[in-house]
């Protein structure tokens, strides 16, 4: 048993759910107690799509349990195809439906359906949510695109010297963060470097687009965590070359760019020297400079994370204290990209644990989760959203990508928004006993309005994060406790936790105003 | 409406030899679009503010919690899942042990705990997990600083608002003996702070001042019960909670639900007829809100009179609602879903209905759909896996969970209860584009 207090991923058959709700012709059978319907919501309102999901379940009640819950699959799925006539079904079973082992594969094979049905064995007591798209998406891609596989051992015939080179976009799913937009984004963009879009899969495909994947000479991952899986068997089975460059932010778009027209054998410079995003001007106008070395703490999906810890670093010029992810089979890719910009690397699915590294690290800006958004609420620091879980504001209305040129204007908006500006900031540095400016208000520019200060001896902020209260066994003097309050509040928790610890080192039991500045020399080496 | 008693006297009258057993009730079986009794937690953790609900379940479980509260961001949640693993299915972990672990972390971490709920649901009900004595062995280890109980909230136990039943019901044994004495009044289910003030006050102003209120805004302020405590629901899912009152020597209150002017009326007029109070003050404290009420109503009824009502099964809100659109606002209902009916808590109710109106209870979710595309009512009350698609299908809809987060008892409510029907349709009428 573990202490979930936020989840990072739903279950596998929430997975299973995105492919089937964003694919046409496909229907899902699942085997569940009566409530876990309300992933519907998930889809009509987060995402507000205008249908339901293609999902029948069975909402089996304790009263069924006593009796045959198998028939009770059987009627529901022999219900479904006929009211819903679907080109291929997706059956399985949700944790409940798990335990009690009525096997809804073995059951529909025996039924003899006119359409292709798809056994999901979603392991939900191990495997969650990205697993379960990942599994389910490789699962529907061996059925249809398996049907035109060759011979193994067979070469792929040579593209026709009149034909534009062919590409499949794969990974966007129903509810996935920004899927929409980046699908848009990446289309236009390979459309502006002369490669014809095959299919986009699963969002918009039907199984019969599925059978056609294998026409394309090579596979975009858009998102590894969905598409990775069915990729590696396509690149397999047709002899497809594999684009796995993600295209979020500047630098890994133009490195995007070129390894696509590596692999078609096409010339982009004129493209490359051509698309542009603000970003980069942005960055370097003066009105930036403030945002050099501000301290970032990073967590999100893999794909996500590593994406945002390079723009952070190499295109805003803030200094990554940590990276993280909830996605285990992306691990080393994480700690990879953490050890390359000196950060430190969390691999969880524990919220707590997230929550106790933020902190302990104390960063100016965190980029995260909605997950991240109730840490950073209650420590009191700017965040901001870039990757899933998220919540219904971050599926908005306006074109909102992630991926591009277009994208990367995005993130500069999305990221710098919530930090305090720059004027701001130095004369909150300067004056600290203005009644409208200060500590505890937030940013004047997010127009809430300000808190009433409090009383002059209670201005120490900060709650003491959770895990072990430091402050309680070292010693402030009062005096250094005020000094400390003197020192801009996003830095503060920063200030505070340095200064213990080389009073710790040195055995300094009584930290004065002079250790506090001892140690602010020590530590700006 | 002048009488006070009318609507009570018009119910019994309706009632008589064989009562609401005459009104016909269509049961259906199929899939059910609703939410499970976990659900509730979403309002019950505002409500009892020094509480804890732990689910104890799978990801499923913490998955549906934060996608029905999670839009809100909170420093100090005050819900949490343990998820079972692998490793407690196959018996490699003491599943005892493991939650005794994760709630002597929790508590650790929330020092400010005062009530532990344990919450069953459908995968620890299913390995039979004995949440039961886990909660009083984790009771006598943490007392007396936190109080530990636990109920169920799965889904193949519980619907929607049955959370609240289950939840209260276990509170029910936890209420100090009543001394003798004096008559008590109980009201009984979750009601909006402001809505429980009016109350307070109407009460008082009849002169009833021993009026207490399940579930309490904080833990330690449970109220006593005994057998001269008579209690009134205020919501019509609490079948178990009642069982338990009435287990502990408490009698239940027959009356409408306090939903617009009449269901109000008659729900006063029953506590008052319990406690002794005479007619005149009765009268003389609810005339002016009751007044205050009719003119709210009044522009909301001349927007909504003659439009068709369909009710999706939600929260079993639905009768005492239809009741009110039908009887207050005239609009004609053509079909109430409820997931259970209780005929004898909505006796009441059910005989305020208008004669021939189709009752189902439970749900075939394709095939009502299929009668709610044929009827095309004017209005559809459903939940949000329904409404968006419907509304894309040219239907106007009003998403049912709405009814149970804001303030609709009360006289003070009856035109925000009626406003909320009434708005689907000034936004269809606003919106050119």
């Amino acid at each position: 048993m573990h202490l979930a207090v936020w989840t990072y991923e739903g279950p596998p058959h929430v997975g299973a759910m995105r492919i089937a709700a964003a694919m046409r012709g496909v229907h899902y059978v699942l085997h569940a107690p009566q409530g876990d319907t309300y992933a519907d919501l998930l889809f009509t309102m987060i995402e507000r799509s205008k249908t339901r999901p293609p999902v029948t379940y069975t909402t089996f009640q304790a009263r069924d349990l006593g009796s045959d819950t198998a028939d009770l699959f059987r009627a529901a799925l022999r219900d479904a195809y006929d009211r819903f006539r679907p080109e291929a079904i997706l059956v399985g079973a949700s944790c409940t439906a798990e335990l009690i082992q009525d096997d809804p594969g073995g059951l529909a094979s025996g039924m003899g359906l006119p359409v292709p049905v798809v056994p999901l064995e979603l392991p939900a007591y191990q495997r969650k949510e990205n697993w379960g798209a990942s599994e389910t998406f490789y699962r529907l891609v061996r059925t249809f695109a398996g049907r035109n596989a060759s011979p193994p051992g067979s070469a792929r015939p040579a593209r026709h010297p009149t034909d534009r080179p062919r590409c499949n976009i794969l990974g966007p799913t129903a509810l996935g963060f920004r899927h929409r937009d980046d699908v848009k984004e990446v289309t236009g963009l390979l459309e502006r470097l002369g490669v014809e879009v095959n299919v986009v899969a699963p969002l918009g495909a039907s199984p019969a687009d599925l059978e056609r994947l294998g026409e394309a000479e090579m596979n975009i991952v858009l998102y590894p965590e969905i598409a990775a899986q069915a990729a590696s068997w396509l690149a397999r089975t047709f002899g497809q070359k594999t684009i796995r460059t993600v295209p979020i932010g500047v630098g890994a778009t133009r490195a995007f760019i070129a390894e696509v027209v590596e692999a078609a054998g096409l010339d982009a410079t004129h493209l490359l020297n051509a698309e542009e995003s603000r970003l980069p001007w942005y960055s370097r106008s003066v009105d930036s400079t403030y945002l050099t070395g501000k301290r970032v703490f990073i967590f999100g999906d893999a794909t996500h994370a590593i994406a945002a810890a390079r723009v952070a670093s190499t295109e805003l010029g803030f200094a990554v204290v940590g990276l993280g992810t909830y996605s285990r089979e992306f691990a080393r890719d994480v700690r990879e990209a953490a050890a390359q910009y000196g950060a430190e690397p969390l691999i969880t699915d524990d919220y707590l644990e997230v929550e106790a590294k933020v902190a302990e690290l104390q960063p100016e800006l965190v980029l995260g989760t909605q997950m991240e958004r109730h840490i950073a609420k209650r420590l009191g620091i700017p965040c901001a959203v870039i990757s899933a879980p998220v919540h219904v504001q971050d599926f908005p209305a306006r074109y909102s990508p992630q991926m591009g040129f277009e994208g990367a204007n995005v993130l500069f908006d999305t990221w710098v928004h919530p930090l305090m500006m720059g004027l701001e900031e130095h004369l909150l540095g300067m004056f600290r006993e203005d009644f409208e400016f200060h500590d505890a208000a937030a940013p004047s520019h997010l127009g809430h309005a300000p808190k009433p200060r409090e009383t002059a001896a209670g201005a120490r902020q900060a709650p003491a994060p959770s895990p072990a209260p430091v402050a309680a066994e070292t010693g402030w003097t009062a005096e250094a406790e005020r000094e400390l309050a003197k020192i801009p509040f996003f830095v503060r928790g920063k200030a505070r936790r340095n200064t213990e610890r080389f009073a710790a080192e040195r055995g300094i039991t009584r930290i004065t105003i002079e250790t506090l500045y001892d140690a602010k020399a020590h530590f700006s080496r | 409406m002048n009488d006070v008693a009318l609507p009570t006297r018009h119910a019994d009258d309706r009632l008589g030899p064989g009562g609401c057993a005459s009104v016909p009730v269509v049961h259906e079986r199929g899939q059910r679009e609703v939410f499970c009794g976990l659900t509730a937690i979403v309002w019950l953790h505002r409500k009892i503010q020094d509480a804890f609900f732990l689910i104890v379940g799978s990801r499923t479980c913490a998955h549906l919690m934060q996608s029905a509260a999670g839009v809100m961001i909170f420093a100090e949640p005050r819900f949490a899942t343990a998820i079972i693993d692998e490793r407690d299915l196959a018996g490699l972990a003491d599943a005892n042990e493991e939650l005794d672990r994760l709630v002597a972390r929790l508590v650790s971490r929330r020092p400010d705990i005062k009530l532990l709920f344990l919450v069953g649901s459908c995968p620890s009900e299913v390995i039979k997990l004995d949440l039961g004595r886990a909660a009083q062995r984790l009771d006598r280890r943490l007392a007396p600083s936190v109080r530990v109980l636990h109920y169920s909230g799965s889904g193949i136990e519980t619907t929607f608002t049955q959370g609240e039943d289950a939840c209260l019901a276990a509170l029910v044994p936890e209420l100090p003996r009543a001394e003798r004495g004096e008559r008590s009044l109980l009201v009984v289910g979750a009601l909006a702070e402001a809505v429980e003030d009016q109350f307070q006050r109407l009460f008082a102003e009849m002169g009833l001042r021993e009026v207490a209120f399940l579930p309490p805004r904080r833990a330690g302020a449970l109220p006593a019960v005994g057998p001269r405590t008579r209690f009134l629901l205020a919501q019509p899912y609490l079948a178990e909670t009642a069982r338990r009152l009435e287990e502990r020597g408490a009698s239940r209150l027959d009356a409408p639900f306090p939903l617009g002017v009449e269901g109000t009326v008659g729900w006063l007029h029953a506590a008052a007829a319990a406690c002794n109070v005479a007619p005149e003050a009765l009268e003389r404290a609810i005339a002016a809100p009751r007044r205050r009420a009719e003119v709210a109503l009044a522009p909301h009824r001349a927007r909504l009179a003659g439009k068709r009502i369909f009710f999706f099964p939600d929260s079993q809100l639905e009768v005492p609602l239809a009741r009110f659109c039908a009887n207050e606002l005239g609009m004609v209902p053509i079909e109430i879903g409820t997931p259970y009916l209780h005929r004898e808590h909505l006796a009441a109710d059910l005989a305020l209905l208008p004669p021939g109106v189709r009752i189902t209870e439970g749900q075939h979710v394709e095939r009502q759909l299929d009668r709610c595309r044929a009827a095309r009512p004017d209005l559809t009350v459903c939940g949000l896996g329904l409404a968006n698609p419907l509304e894309a299908e040219g239907l106007t809809t009003k998403w049912s969970i709405e009814l149970v987060f804001t303030p609709i008892q009360g006289f003070d409510q009856a035109g925000d209860l009626a406003g909320l029907f009434a708005r689907p349709f000034a936004r269809r009428e606003a919106l050119a584009v």
